[in-house]
């Protein structure tokens, strides 16, 4: 038995049906949920841009206010420096009371150039905050401050600059930011520079209010310079130190420095920042602070931004797992359904394939495909069955009939003389007969034998019917022949005579066509009888061919009171007698035309001067090459008697 | 912390000293800036005992525009100053006898530095623009450049950081490329947006920083300035060997000092300065003849000094 009949388990099928339909659902829910996934994540980023940019506008106006507010008194002070200056002792009143009625600013100077103040070299008296105190401290560095950049820089760009954050050391290592106003004289078209007033604010508050801006829980908020340093910062080792650049250099961040610069050159944004920032992806909402040129920035951890849409995203997904697996038992379920059948199905067919075709095959109740396929298989499996017995049934009947056949044609062919030349003392005749049995073996017989001394007995007949039956007609009809001769010399008696006992007893209807004639050889006289037979060929010695004419009479075996006639002809010397049965004439081409008698006609005509053996074969050759492939129907038949001379001529 | 680290070598190395070579002679070094990786050397040398190895007691005081080495010098607070060349020269022709030990930047790492933003491409473009310049020894260099270049421009005084010019108020600046060229691309502007005049290719290409004590100290106690000669030299040898635990040792003295600057200045400093120090032709430590009376021809040729003493008298060789 080949491998390839046995039956797989039926899991393949099921596996690969649920295989399929899992991986499309999971690729569609997938898709699907990426899509909304991503969509909501857009959605979300969206809002939280918008929610960042209004914090910090709010943020940086806060922010801002005071510094503005501060911005005030300064101003109005170097406007009136610029008209006239005071006496040292107006100035410093006047800056002592700026501090004393301003909480938020830290410190205050006005600093002049070499000589501007009542030709004093340099003057720049400070005031700052000690405690609740107001104090006149020295600046440290009374003989360069003009290179400080709360004087250098409004001094050179000739209006009023808020500095970038320092550490003031006089003041006790506070971060602080100078908001530093030139004090400018008009005189004849010309304008003076004369000196600075300032105002300093300590970062500390602005760096409280930074830290208690928030966007949920890890995010935090910065302020950068216009330079980039860090102003505030919830990581107090960054102020004043690192720089939004240092950070990016540190870390080969080109996408930071760009946010860097994104921020210093005055853009609102936001904008996603490297992950090393917060240790997980974040994203920067930035603004600017149209006051100081700073920038503040807003960072928002990813993860907190996005964790409702996370949670709901797990959610989604555990519901989905959940599905599948209730999908994954669905389709188990069904694939089992169907497969289990089917696998039934499979098992009876390999059943079947071995041959066993007893098995009877599972016809489910179920009105579907596979319910279909089990009823044809077994409708198939009943019609094998039966195909089979029916084929062992007929190949017996066929091998009976075989047998049959066979000792029919055993019968028929012991019946028959066989030894050529039959009467090898007398040379007064020459004789041949042949009989070429058909498949079904037909009944034909020839006969010859010498009733008296010089006298011989030809006959040649037919039998109705095959088989057996006829076989053994024809072995009666020809001892009847035989036992009758020995009595009778009339080919019409004879022929009466053996027609009568056929007709006792003939139950099977069988008859029998019979040409007989008895030679005188020694005379060359031919008489002969005939019971519906076909008329023999007479060949006389120049060749010319003709048909014997033939009184009529019926069929053996018929009719008890048939009567039959006996007529004469003399045989020339040199003259042949071919008699013949229907298997000749009728004999069939796969064209399905009869041989008849102008072909034989024509073949006697052509083989005229052969010896009767020859002539014999000439015919049984002539016969068989038109019939061809077609099998032959009815015996063949062929008697050749040549008659030579009379005796003693 | 950092303070803490440092009494604790600067003990472990006065212990090893004591033990190899008696007494510590005390001693006061002034830097002529606030603590910077510009002076890594001294730093690291005293940090891993070299000095005290030297059988020196080294204190550096922190240097800024405050301290003026000159000054510290003159009132005996220090014994030891480093100075760029050209400031040493003109202070020893206004009456500091100060003597090189040794010159540790044989070049001149002073650039111009201007916006490209602003169409300055070559030095032509800067004719008829604001220039901030640092004081009278770093002008020279500058106005020969100008000078060279056939350009006029309108000098403006430069304070102690490059606020003015990023501010736009200024059209370039000076920059050391070690410091001030970084600390504007940590603003944020990017090397592709400057245009850059490296004065030692453009105008003067003067020594900078070296070591310096007074005539009579070098006099009086050879010795100790061979000590500190040494020490200094081989402290800069070490931070060039290892540059992360000299930035370690820079950082701490830098937040010591609260100073706004942060390791990648830092770092970007030490290299600048391997460069400039390692580079071929002048051993580190050397002052050759050459720069020597170039740098003092240039200051006589700018009407800053009218004498400058012999290259001898000048440059105490190395023991």
């Amino acid at each position: 038995m080949s491998p390839s009949l046995d039956v797989r388990p039926s899991r393949g099928l099921a596996f690969r049906l649920a295989f399929c339909i899992l991986t499309s659902a999971t690729l569609i829910f997938t898709a699907a949920f990426a899509y909304y996934y991503r969509s909501s994540k857009d959605m979300i980023l969206a809002g939280v841009r918008e929610n960042a940019k209004n914090l910090l506008r709010g943020a940086v106006y806060r922010i801002e206010a005071p510094l503005s507010g501060i911005e005030r008194i300064p101003l109005f002070l170097a406007r009136s420096l610029g008209r006239e200056l005071p006496p040292a002792e107006v100035l410093e009143q006047s800056l002592n009371d700026f501090l004393g009625t301003n909480p938020d600013v830290f410190g205050t100077a006005a600093a002049f150039e070499p000589g501007a103040f009542a030709g004093l070299p340099r003057f720049a008296p400070y005031y700052c905050r000690r405690g609740d105190a107001v104090v006149r401290v020295p600046l440290g560095y009374e003989d360069y401050y003009e290179l400080e950049n709360w004087y250098l820089i409004p001094k050179q760009l000739g209006r009023p600059v808020w500095s970038e954050p320092y550490f003031d050391e006089a003041g006790g290592d506070i971060v602080m930011t100078t908001y530093s106003v030139p004090i400018m004289r008009a005189e004849n078209d010309k304008t003076t520079f004369l000196g600075v007033v300032t105002a300093d604010v300590s970062l500390d508050w602005l760096r409280r209010q930074v830290a208690k801006i928030s966007l949920y829980h890890s995010g935090y908020a910065f302020l950068i310079s216009r330079g980039g340093t860090y102003v505030s910062h919830p990581d107090n080792r960054f102020l004043m130190r690192e720089s939004i650049f240092s950070l990016a250099e540190a870390s080969r961040s080109p996408q930071l420095r760009t946010i860097g610069r994104r921020m210093i050159q005055g853009e609102e944004g936001f904008a996603r920042l490297p992950d090393f920032i917060l240790g997980k992806p974040a994203w920067l909402a930035f603004a600017p602070m149209p006051v100081t040129g700073w920038s503040m920035g807003v960072i928002v951890p990813e993860d907190e931004l996005f964790a409702d849409l996370r949670k709901l995203g797990r959610e989604v997904a555990i519901l989905g797992g959940a599905g599948f697996t209730v999908l994954l038992l669905v389709i188990a379920f069904i694939a089992a359904t169907i497969t289990r059948p089917l696998s039934r199905l499979a098992a009876t067919a390999s059943q079947i394939a071995r041959g066993n075709l007893d098995t009877p095959v599972p016809v489910g109740s179920g009105s579907d495909e596979v319910g279909a396929l089990s009823r044809s298989f077994e409708q198939m499996r009943l019609a094998l069955r039966d195909y089979i017995a029916d084929l062992t049934a007929t190949t017996k009947a066929k091998e009976r009939l075989e047998s049959e056949l066979k000792i029919a044609r055993n019968i028929q062919m012991s019946f028959l003389p066989k030894k050529f030349p039959p009467f090898p003392d007398i040379d007064a005749f020459s004789l041949h007969a042949d009989l070429v049995p058909a498949w079904e073996v037909g009944g034909d017989l020839y006969d010859f034998f010498l009733i008296s001394p010089g006298r011989l007995l030809v006959l040649v007949g037919d039998v109705s019917g095959k088989g057996v039956p006829a076989a053994l007609f024809m072995a009666v009809t020809k001892t009847l022949v035989k036992g009758i001769a020995e009595q009778e010399s009339d080919p019409a008696v004879i022929l009466t005579k053996v027609n009568r006992e056929l007709c006792v007893d003939n139950e099977s209807m069988l008859f029998v066509t019979m040409f007989l004639g008895i030679l005188d050889f020694a005379t060359g006289e031919l008489t002969f009888s005939n019971a519906g037979h076909n008329p023999p060929a007479r060949i006389a010695p120049d060749g010319t061919v003709s048909w014997l004419a033939l009184p009529r009479g019926l069929f053996l075996g018929v009719m008890e009171d048939s009567v039959y006639r006996t007529a004469t002809v003399t045989l020339a010397p040199g003259e042949k007698l071919v008699a013949f049965t229907d298997g000749v004439t009728e004999a069939m081409n796969p064209g399905l035309e009869l041989f008849g008698t102008t072909r034989l006609h024509d073949t006697l005509a052509q083989a005229a001067a052969l010896s009767p053996q020859a002539l014999d074969e000439a015919i049984m050759q002539a016969v068989n090459t038109f019939a061809g492939e077609a099998e032959q129907a009815d015996d063949i038949t062929v008697l050749t008697l040549l008659y030579h001379h009379a005796d003693g001529a | 912390m950092a303070a803490a680290v440092l009494a604790g070598l600067f003990a472990l190395a006065l212990a090893g000293a004591a033990s190899a070579a008696g007494p510590l002679k005390k001693a006061v070094l002034i830097p002529q800036w606030e603590p910077q990786a510009q002076f890594a050397g001294y730093y690291v040398a005293l940090a891993k005992g070299f000095y005290a190895r030297e059988g020196l007691d080294l204190t550096i005081l922190r240097g800024g525009p405050g301290q003026p080495p000159s000054r510290l010098l003159r009132q005996g607070t220090a014994q030891f100053g480093t100075f760029f060349l050209a400031t040493a020269i003109e202070e020893r022709a206004a009456g500091l006898a100060l003597v090189n030990l040794a010159q540790f930047v044989p070049h001149s790492t002073l650039l111009l530095i201007a916006k490209k933003a602003d169409g300055i491409h070559v030095p032509a473009d800067l004719d008829g623009r604001r220039v901030s310049l640092w004081g009278p020894e770093f002008r020279m260099a500058a106005q020969a450049f100008f000078r060279r270049n056939g350009v006029h421009v309108t000098v403006v005084p430069q304070g102690f950081t490059v606020d003015l010019f990023l501010r736009g108020g200024v059209a370039a600046c000076s920059a050391m490329r070690y410091n001030e060229y970084h600390a504007i691309q940590n603003a944020g502007l990017d090397p592709e947006e400057l245009t850059v005049f490296p004065m030692a290719d453009h105008g003067l290409d003067l020594p900078e920083d070296g070591l310096y004590t007074l005539e009579e100290t070098a006099r009086n106690d050879p010795d100790l300035c061979r000590a500190m000669t040494r020490a200094s030299i081989a402290g800069w040898r070490y931070a060039f060997d290892h540059p992360d635990e000299a930035l370690d040792i820079v950082m701490s003295h830098v937040s010591a000092a609260h100073l706004p600057t942060n390791r990648m200045h830092q770092q970007w400093m030490l290299a600048q300065f391997k460069q400039a120090m390692t580079a071929t032709g002048d051993p580190l430590g050397t002052l050759s003849r050459d720069r020597y009376e170039a740098t003092a021809r240039a200051l006589r040729d700018a009407g800053l000094i009218n004498a400058a003493p012999a290259y001898e008298a000048f440059h105490v060789p190395l023991p």
